[in-house]
């Protein structure tokens, strides 16, 4: 009871200092809308060794060969055999594959009769990059058919899926979400106990009862509510410019964010901490921003990067929130199809929030 | 219940190399205002740190209020109150916003915090103020907001550390007679300054130097102990005269207050104003007069601290 009385004592305070900090305040809403109206546009990049699974149902030296061709441009990577095409779009659904290739069973007859398309290839069209480089896919298929025109149906059929049109406010949109998060929560918090430390308020406050679980959970529990009302904004002005659809259900995409809110804020309050003073806290805040921004499959897809790269996008809680988030809003997936990334969110906010009571110490040494 | 609020022994500080605070030994009785008189950097805020278990000791034992400290710091905060050098209530919110955080984080129930939230503004003028940011308070007004605050919770014990460095002398005599107000209902203060009409006001003092406790006692004592004399001394050219005096080697300072020589020299002369006359006069020098006079609190401060070196 004592214990609840302190917390909501502090984030009174917190909400109080807040409402009067207009700098703050006017963070909370122009981030999001700058970024929103600059990431509007998207960047092509070219891609190679994109997770694929294939589908060969004709399973001919015909069908072998194309597969095999595909393989050798290096765009895709085939990890998976599987038996239909069903198999083909769940693993796509739980962001497993970027690319299935279909092969039906009439493959070779398919392949002599001009008028019709014989294979096909099913394209994760929540990634625009990842659509043009299947367009240069098509283009080697091309080849196995001899024809002295070019005025004959593709030997592929490209489907893509989850985002027909190709527009890339669509996939950027969904990723914004994080990135404006990751920018504005850690930011926020980075700077909350260190602001105090200079001010002098940290001595007051560690000269009394409130206690350091107590002290960090009032911290970011206003931030929290920021972070949603953050959310709401991007996806109402998604929705109003750029028609972003919404596949998945709208309470999951809330969840997802949440636990994502409250992994960076349990950073932020971490990068507090270690520094002592508000410009060491901003410096330590984007010296993780940059990577989540430019690792995290963002802005270019997490196929390409190199392994060293990947390596560190691992352990970026954007990067995770990028798969769940494409997933839940442009594939549709459910949360339990997306529960390993979740878990992986979860596991940052127990390890850093321990962190962060650990290194905070109600000492002055 | 022990008779002493604060017990402190052989208490040290280490900073990397720098040795702020010296083998301390402290004992504070209840119900007083005891003084750490010092220079700064004289290690009267680290040990005040030490005591209310912010800082851990490099060495030494701490007994506050019967808790053993750092252990136990937890348990004695519901029981002290501290009011920092500087300001460190939050200047983006009212007076009354910053007194209900405070009550809050003692969690005091709603009918005792009201009561006492309604005592400490009435008690330190803080009526006409409530509603105003407390970073906008003037000096005064922000000492009685920190006193206020920091006794919301009606502790046993209270550390104040430099607290009028940013007043002016009516408040600072405004805010004494508070403090008294606060022993006279058996509160305990532990003061630090480095004023020497402050320290005058005090039960008991202790003297620090460099992070050593070079004098203690209460301040009648201090000055009745002090090993030297004090002669005044009045010349046409006090600057010439007291640099020659500074020279003679029974001669420990000299200091000028106006156009008067307080001159401190060593408490084994028999004649003190006739040695001090005659040395003015061997010089050729003019002298009006030279008379003893009863020493001050500063003169034992510069005695302690001037002895402390001689052994050195």
């Amino acid at each position: 009871m004592k214990s609840v009385q302190r917390i909501l004592a502090v984030v009174r305070k917190e909400v109080r200092q807040l409402r009067r900090d207009r700098l703050t305040f006017g963070m909370i809403v122009g981030i999001p809308v700058i970024q929103l109206l600059m990431f509007g546009y998207a960047i092509n990049m070219d891609v190679r060794n994109l997770d694929a699974a294939v589908a060969d149902l004709s399973s001919t030296s015909a069908s072998r060969q194309v597969v095999m061709d595909m393989a050798h441009t290096q765009i895709i990577n085939v990890i998976r055999q599987v038996d239909s095409a069903d198999e083909l779009e769940h693993l796509m659904r739980q962001g497993r594959i970027s690319v299935g290739i279909y092969i039906p069973p009439d493959f070779d007859r398919r392949l002599q009769q001009a008028d019709r398309s014989a294979m096909q290839l099913l394209v994760d069209g929540s990634d625009t990059v990842v659509q043009g480089a299947a367009a240069q896919l098509a283009q080697v298929t091309q080849q196995s058919r001899t024809s002295p025109y070019n005025d004959r149906p593709p030997v592929m059929e490209l489907r893509t899926y989850y985002n027909p049109e190709r527009r890339s406010p669509v996939n950027t949109v969904p990723g914004l979400i994080g990135v404006i998060l990751t920018m504005t929560m850690i930011l926020f918090t980075a700077v909350a106990i260190v602001r105090e430390r200079e001010r002098g308020n940290l001595e007051l406050l560690i000269t009394t009862p409130v206690r350091t679980p107590e002290l960090m959970l009032a911290k970011i529990t206003p931030y929290v509510f920021i972070g949603l009302i953050q959310v709401s904004l991007v996806l109402l002005l998604g929705q109003f410019l750029f028609k972003v659809p919404m596949a998945g259900s709208l309470l999951d995409t809330y969840i997802i964010t949440l636990v994502f809110i409250v992994a960076n804020l349990a950073l932020g309050l971490l990068i507090s901490t270690l520094v002592h003073t508000q410009f060491q806290a901003m410096q330590l805040s984007f010296f993780v921003l940059l990577p989540s921004i430019l690792l995290s499959g963002f802005m270019f897809p997490f196929a390409g990067m190199p392994r060293p790269a990947q390596i560190i996008a691992e352990a970026l809680p954007l990067t995770h929130f990028i798969r769940l988030i494409r997933g839940v809003m442009l594939r549709g997936a459910s949360l339990q199809e997306l529960s390993g990334e979740l878990l992986i969110l979860c596991g940052f906010i127990v390890a850093l929030m321990a962190l962060a009571i650990l290194r905070f110490s109600k000492r002055l040494d | 219940m022990t008779e002493l609020a604060i017990r402190a022994q052989k208490l040290d500080k280490w900073f990397g190399k720098v040795h702020a605070v010296r083998s301390l030994d402290l004992e504070v009785p209840r119900s007083r205002i005891y003084g750490f008189l010092g220079p700064n950097g004289s290690g009267k805020t680290t040990a005040i740190r030490m005591l209310c278990g912010l800082l851990t000791p490099s060495g030494g034992d701490i007994d506050v209020l019967g808790y053993p400290i750092p252990e136990e710091a937890e348990a004695l905060r519901l029981k002290v109150g501290y009011m920092t050098q500087k300001f460190s209530l939050f200047g983006d919110l009212t007076v009354d916003e910053n007194l209900q955080f405070m009550a809050d984080i003692y969690t005091l129930d709603r009918k005792l915090k009201a009561q006492r939230i309604g005592l400490v503004i009435e008690r330190y003028g803080l009526g006409k103020l409530v509603k105003q940011r407390a970073g906008t308070l003037s000096g005064g007004q922000k000492q009685r907001l920190a006193l206020a605050a920091s006794t919301l919770h009606d502790p046993e014990l209270l550390f104040l550390d430099e607290p009028t460095s940013a007043v002016d002398p009516e408040n600072r005599r405004s805010f004494w007679e508070a403090l008294f107000d606060l022993v006279a209902e058996g509160t305990t203060i532990l003061v630090s300054t480095h004023y020497m009409d402050e320290a005058e006001r005090c039960h008991a003092l202790a003297i620090l130097d460099e992070g050593t406790l070079v004098a203690e006692g209460s301040p009648e004592e201090l000055q009745q102990g002090i090993d030297a004399s004090i002669v005044l001394v009045e010349s046409d050219q006090p600057r010439r005269v007291g640099k020659m005096l500074e020279q003679q080697p029974f001669v420990h300072s000299s200091a000028q207050v106006g156009n008067v020589l307080r001159v401190m020299v060593a408490s084994d002369l028999e004649s003190p104003e006739k040695a001090v006359a005659e040395a003015i006069t061997n010089q050729g020098l003019h002298l009006d007069y030279s008379r003893v006079a009863k020493p001050a609190l500063e003169d034992v401060f510069v005695a302690a601290t001037r002895a402390k070196k001689g052994k050195a």
